[in-house]
């Protein structure tokens, strides 16, 4: 089996995640969608690093997990902060600045 | 296709057949989780695909990022997105309906777009030689591997990211603290104004739930001395759920005492 096919892999999910990101409303599915889109570069950085027979990818990969952990959880108080005040957790709700 | 992407050696038939079944696999719960209506099973699918992507990391060489992998994302993050799920309500389930006219197939063109380019791109892309494969890096076992690197070259990045960390762990606990506008009035004032206000109706406090002798759990409302039932015993959000029993059989002249004779 060809090593690219977990390339392959990983921009399909990658694209999944990215579509999820626009279409969906629901903040947390949202959310959800661009750890998909983190996760989908995490196996193309293991699989280059494969290619490549050298650990630098994996040591990227375990740094892109840390920031993607930072993320979720402050990503996540302010979701609740928004929900606390607008009783909604729609992205389409909080357009405030809009008008 | 000219030359499939980086010629790999042939790698272990194990190995292709656990990537067929997984990675379709992985892409329809990946993609179910665009379509699936409760944001519930949508953090379902995402953990399969993580806990997929973790397998794959272990069969590619890499079984310390495949642990972190399932330690830190199935374990940690999907559990504290399940947790901000019941938080926040699991009933808010998405309308699925566009708000902006015209944005899904506009979302899903330029997607096919961007995932063909990106598959041509990887189809036509060579190297010029065969993957090395890490066995050589991780003569030593994975971890050591890693934490050689981690510990010289990636020292400073390392520090960086553990700052990165307290910064969020603190930033999480001021967003989600909560400011009281108000002081938090006491058990005095409450009852100030109780007596205060327009009727002494509720003045010594609301009836409590229940019917004596017969159902005193809090879904049932309390009988008032002429027998009906008293709306204020029960709790407005069990009422709003629909989860307050009716105590008309409970009320006077309707209770069916046939029953308890018989026994």
């Amino acid at each position: 089996m060809n090593a690219a096919n977990y390339l392959y892999l990983s921009a399909l999910l990658f694209t999944i995640g990215a579509v999820g990101v626009v279409v969906r409303r629901n903040a947390i599915v949202v959310f959800m969608c661009i750890e998909l889109m983190l996760n989908a570069a995490n196996l193309s950085f293991v699989t280059f690093s494969r290619i490549n027979g050298d650990l630098n990818g994996q040591v990227i990969a375990f740094f892109t997990m840390v920031v993607a952990a930072c993320e979720v959880v402050v990503g996540l108080a302010i979701i609740v902060t928004i929900y606390r005040s607008r009783r909604s957790a729609s992205i389409d709700d909080a357009s405030l600045l809009k008008r | 296709m000219i030359d499939l992407a980086i010629q790999v050696g042939q790698t272990a038939k194990p190995e292709a057949t656990l990537f067929w079944i997984l990675a379709p696999l992985s892409v329809a719960a990946a993609l179910g989780m665009l379509l699936v209506k409760k944001a519930v099973h949508s953090a379902i699918l995402m953990a399969f695909v993580m806990i997929s992507l973790a397998i794959f990391y272990i069969a590619q060489g890499a079984p310390f990022l495949g642990i972190v992998q399932v330690v830190v994302y199935t374990g940690a993050v999907m559990m504290l997105f399940l947790f901000i799920l019941m938080l926040v309500g699991v009933d808010s389930s998405d309308s699925l309906v566009e708000t902006i006219k015209g944005l899904r197939p506009i979302a899903i063109t330029a997607a096919v777009g961007f995932g063909g380019l990106m598959i041509s791109l990887l189809g036509r892309a060579t190297l010029g030689r065969g993957a090395v494969g890490v066995e050589a890096a991780n003569a030593d076992g994975n971890v050591q591997g890693i934490a050689n690197l981690l510990f010289s070259t990636y020292v400073w990045p390392f520090e960086v990211v553990s700052a990165l960390l307290i910064t969020a762990a603190l930033g999480s606990m001021v967003l989600a603290h909560h400011h009281r506008i108000q002081t938090k009035p006491t058990q005095r004032e409450l009852s100030i104004q109780r007596f205060r206000s327009g009727s002494l109706a509720n003045a010594a406090g609301l009836p409590a739930p229940g019917v004596f002798a017969r159902h005193n759990a809090v879904d049932v409302p309390a009988l008032l001395p002429d027998g009906t039932a008293a709306a204020a015993s029960v709790n407005a959000s069990l009422k709003a759920r629909g989860d307050v029993l009716n105590s008309s059989s409970f009320e006077l002249g309707n209770v069916d005492t046939s029953v308890e004779e018989e026994k």
